[in-house]
């Protein structure tokens, strides 16, 4: 077992190092560097920049000064808001979407998995197809879609949610329902079939000869099996809702990383984007590593070593 | 078929038949072997291709799908053709028309006598045919799906072969390869390409010769990179699971045997083998780019002006949703439509073709 | 009380899947005394396991009991609900299925799978039924019983996966104990292992048994009376002995031909049964083993045989038993 998590962190650290030193390179692409998109600089200006930002130095020596940086936590400063720290942005901006993300989480897992099992054990009855239905359409509609049909309907037809900002309770419920619309519908799919498969499986023919009640053997020997697999979605789960908020909270003006993620892009603002991109895929390449690992140690069927 | 009879046939003590119905002695002759023959129903064998198209058109669902794509595909190829207006065409005076308005100009040459083709779903503001503008969009968005789902295709089916039938080292290596690659979030790395690729990419569409790069536009090239270098892991996983099963039966022996290379014996035997696999995660994989596709396109930073995608027409809209929503729900209908049809039509070709859920 | 422990008369069950209806079982009768061990032998799809299982009520979806009665130990299982059904299995009756691989779940302990059938048929307590399951695994030979109660079912090797499930069948000392192709899935030395442990158990528990198999060695070491079986119909009935030294049916003679013996000539040839069985949704008419008999007569396609009796312990349904047949035969048209 410790073989294995050294294994899967050590394949995240180097993961980790790629996407970093990618990003490092990729921003040379921009032309003159990061500070082209401005409005022409003067000459001189360009050059004070430059030493500010030690861009006037070897490439080998930028890299190891990044690098460094890096490793200290330290993502640099933006370029639009001036002096403001990249951590320091991220950090005011994770906690909204973390909120957010977080109910979305909570609120597709146990849909989904109630949803899914549901739709197993009523297998060709109407509630199975209206499931199988809803979530299948739940994975074709893109997120924006979902955000825009919200909006228009609750929000503006109806006028009962408000649609931009987050100061009440109320103002969670449309991007949390748009944030889990998919992954409940992805693992309610999921949780049908490995239902369907688990149902199937001997050992819950044994149960039923043992004379174990129906409830029973669904909770206890079932739903044990059958939710394994929704463990090894939590890690591209969580990559998802960090995506889906870029939409959401552009859509919905929500005040937090996502979508000062998708100003930074727009507005060109390099020192942000790169230290968002890091920070967050540190975050997305962590929680997979995590998820493994658990998945690891709750099933027992895997060898240990 | 005759064989000397071992036991002797013994019969019990005698009794009567308890039965009431009649019984002739030539009841008791013995029965030709034609007579067995005609008794035993043989249900047809048949072949792998004819069984799963065969249940592939049993099922109600994947066919209306597939009725679905093939609408939407003429919708996106076809029609634009025959459509009298062009997506990027701007009539002037025409511009925020409602859906079958008519502009000034247009209403003077119908009293004229002329036939104008009235604009199905209106203009936008700067007066461009919005119909036409949506059959562009999901011809691009059609294209990146199919595109993007080739090459991962090819990289993934030919990564994930090579690592399957060569196994030992080689195979621990590659799957390293892939394991890193999986953990690497795709969304930002795109995000990333399309931000910081764009200015080289401009650069090097100026030069001879790279022309096409303009018109293939900025974005969807590194969209396709992106793909290129990270989206075929899922494929290659696979398609080496099949390969490692595959290359253990005895014909992938008999063939080495008789001096087949090792590329003869993966393109011939092993890829041809898992084919039915190919097309099923290939099918799957189209709806999960057009996802990708207008994810991005959305956010601004897939196709490039002025050429239109679903996402991107949806984002223009999006600022007049409340005034004009149409023109926000009809790429977002359009984009969810072909997001399912291809999914039906992917779960349709798995439930037909993939053998393991042959029940 | 019927002098019977299981009585099973003139069940008929059918299988409605989409394709059509499936005769799973026509017209099956059986009798067993306490204590009796039967062994019942057939191909796969002729029906022995829906038999068995229909004793324990669990008749597999989409199946249907479309008449007859099944009898047991007083309890008339055919009409009772799934709730008390319940009290019955894993406590008066039992199972032990073929593949012990996949019959015990993967993400529960050992212990935890034999306390729970204890726990639901007895008042004892978490602990008592721990010193229950470890008695019962000591009793099925499984040496360090207090570590393997703490194993996952992957730790442990297929021959002693099977003796865990022997002994989660045996927890409540059931009256009679279904072995459903108990060793098929094992090796032959393990084989050998298992039926030398149930035939013991059977000594010391005095149980009734239900050996469902189409080995007929298995039959031959444990069992007292024979039922053969052949698409959904008993075809051939009695005690061991008569089955293997006066088989009458032509596909018990058959089965018979078709296993090794040790004390063949070099010339003695196996000899297989010819053709396939038969396609469930289409049976033939007539005997369901008429296209693949040595014998075959006109009225074999036409009619099915009726049950002629040897002995007071042998019957079986064949048209070569009755007396017409035998005069027709004897005229020296037969082959």
């Amino acid at each position: 077992m410790a073989k294995y998590i050294v294994k899967r962190m050590a394949i995240g650290m180097v993961t980790l190092l790629i996407v970093s030193t990618v990003t490092f390179f990729l921003m040379f692409l921009v032309p003159g560097g990061p500070f082209l998109a401005e409005k022409a600089p003067s000459a001189a200006t360009l050059k004070a920049l430059e030493e500010k930002y030690g861009l006037d130095k070897p490439v080998p020596v930028q890299y190891k000064n990044y690098m460094l940086r890096l490793l200290k936590g330290d993502l640099g400063t933006s370029l639009k808001q001036r002096g403001r720290e990249v951590n320091d942005i991220i950090f005011t901006r994770l906690p909204v979407s973390a909120r957010v993300g977080g109910w979305a989480i909570l609120v597709a897992v146990v849909l989904g998995v109630t949803l899914g099992s549901v739709a197993a054990l009523n297998r060709g009855k109407a509630i199975d197809n209206v499931i199988v239905f809803l979530s299948t359409c739940g994975i074709a509609v893109p997120g924006f879609v979902v955000c825009t049909v919200l909006m228009y309907f609750l929000g503006a037809k109806l006028n009962i949610l408000p649609t931009f900002g987050l100061t009440s309770y109320k103002h969670y419920i449309m991007p949390v329902i748009a944030l889990s619309f998919y992954p409940m519908s992805y693992i309610s799919r999921l949780m049908r079939s490995c239902m369907l498969d688990v149902l199937g499986q001997d050992y819950m023919r044994t149960a039923k000869a043992k004379g174990v009640s129906q409830w029973a053997a669904l909770f206890k020997h079932a739903l044990r099996n059958a939710i394994l697999p929704v463990v090894t979605y939590l890690g591209p789960l969580l990559a998802y809702t960090l995506t889906g908020s870029f939409i959401v909270e552009k859509i919905f003006t929500i005040p937090g990383l996502g979508d000062s993620f998708i100003s930074s892009i727009t507005g060109r603002d390099y020192p942000l984007i790169m230290g968002t991109t890091i920070f967050l895929a540190f975050l997305v390449i962590t929680m997979n590593v995590v998820v493994d690992i658990v998945y690891k140690l709750v099933d027992p069927r895997i060898k240990l070593g | 078929m005759s064989q000397k009879q071992p036991f002797a046939i013994k019969v019990g003590p005698d009794k009567e038949i308890p039965l009431n119905f009649h019984l002739n002695p030539e009841d008791f002759e013995p029965a030709s072997d034609s007579e067995k023959e005609e008794l035993v129903t043989m249900r047809e064998s048949v072949s792998f291709w004819s069984d799963g198209i065969r249940r592939f058109r049993k099922n109600k669902l994947a066919m209306a799908s597939l009725v679905v794509v093939i609408f939407m595909m003429f919708f996106s190829f076809v029609l634009p053709r025959f459509y009298p207006y062009h997506y990027a065409q701007q009539i002037r005076g025409s511009e925020g028309l409602a859906p079958f308005e008519y502009s000034e100009t247009e209403l003077a040459a119908k009293e004229a006598g002329e036939k104008v083709f009235p604009h199905v779903l209106g203009t936008d503001t700067l007066g461009r045919d919005i119909m036409a503008r949506i059959m562009m969009g999901s011809s691009v968005s059609i294209l990146v799906g199919l595109v993007a789902s080739a090459i991962i295709l090819i990289i993934g089916s030919t990564f994930g072969a090579i690592a399957g039938y060569f196994g030992g080292w080689v195979d621990i290596i590659m799957m390293r390869i892939v394991d890193i690659i999986y953990t690497v979030p795709d969304f930002l790395i795109i995000i990333l390409l399309s931000v910081t690729l764009k200015h080289p990419l401009m650069a090097l569409a100026e030069k001879p010769g790279f022309g096409w790069i303009n018109r293939v536009g900025v974005g969807l090239i590194s969209i396709f990179i992106v793909f290129s270098l990270l989206y075929w892991v899922g494929m290659a996983r696979i398609v080496r699971g099949q390969v490692l099963a595959l290359k253990e039966q005895e014909y992938i022996a008999a063939a080495r045997a008789l001096g087949a290379s090792h590329s003869r014996i993966i393109r011939k035997h092993l890829l041809t083998n898992c084919i039915g696999t190919l097309i099923v995660t290939t099918t799957l994989q189209i709806p999960s780019s057009i996802f990708t596709e207008s994810f991005l396109s959305f956010l601004g930073l897939g196709v490039s002006a002025p050429m239109p995608s679903l996402g991107s027409l949806a984002a223009t809209a999006l600022d007049g949703i409340y005034t004009y929503p149409y023109r926000l729900f009809a790429p977002a209908v359009t984009i969810s439509i072909i997001i399912l049809a291809f999914n039906l039509l992917g779960d349709g070709l798995r439930d037909a073709f993939d053998p393991k859920l042959k029940s | 009380m019927s002098e019977y422990l299981v009585d099973i008369q003139n069940l008929r069950l059918s299988f409605f899947t989409p394709a059509g209806e499936v005769k799973a079982l026509n017209d099956v009768s059986i009798q067993m005394k306490q204590g009796d061990v039967l062994g019942i032998v057939g191909e796969s799809g002729s029906g022995k396991s829906v038999t068995a299982y229909s004793l324990m009520g669990l008749v597999p979806e989409p199946g249907r009991i479309l008449s007859g009665s099944i009898i047991f130990n007083g309890h008339r299982i055919h009409e009772m609900s799934e709730k008390e059904l319940r009290q019955i299995r894993g406590n008066e009756i039992s199972i032990i299925f073929q593949d012990p691989m996949t019959s015990l779940n993967p993400v529960f302990t050992i212990g935890n799978q034999i306390e729970e059938v204890i726990l639901l048929h007895t008042d004892k307590n978490r602990k008592e039924a721990r010193e229950r399951a470890e008695e019962l695994l000591s009793l099925v030979g499984i040496n360090e019983p207090k570590k393997r109660l703490r194993q996952y079912p992957h730790e442990l090797s297929g021959g002693m996966r099977q003796r865990v499930m022997i002994a989660i069948a045996l927890a409540c000392e059931p009256k009679l104990l279904i072995a459903d192709e108990p060793t098929t899935a094992l090796d032959v030395t393990i084989q050998a292992q298992i039926l030398e442990l149930m035939n013991e158990l059977k000594e010391k528990i005095g149980m009734s048994i239900i050996m469902i198999t189409h080995d007929l060695g298995v039959v031959a070491s444990m069992c007292e009376k024979i039922a053969v079986m052949y698409a959904g119909k008993i075809v051939e009935y009695g005690t061991a002995e008569e089955i293997f030294y006066n088989p009458q049916h032509e596909y018990t003679k058959g089965l018979l031909l078709s296993i090794p013996k040790l004390t063949a000539t070099e010339h003695e040839k196996l000899i297989p049964i010819e053709g396939t069985p038969v396609d469930m949704l289409m049976p033939p008419q007539g005997c369901p083993f008429a296209p693949r008999c040595q014998n075959t007569m006109k009225i074999c396609l036409k009619e099915m045989p009726p049950y002629t009796d040897i002995n007071e312990d042998h019957y079986s349904a064949c048209w070569l038993l009755q007396k017409q047949a035998y005069m027709t035969m004897k005229d020296g048209v037969a082959r």
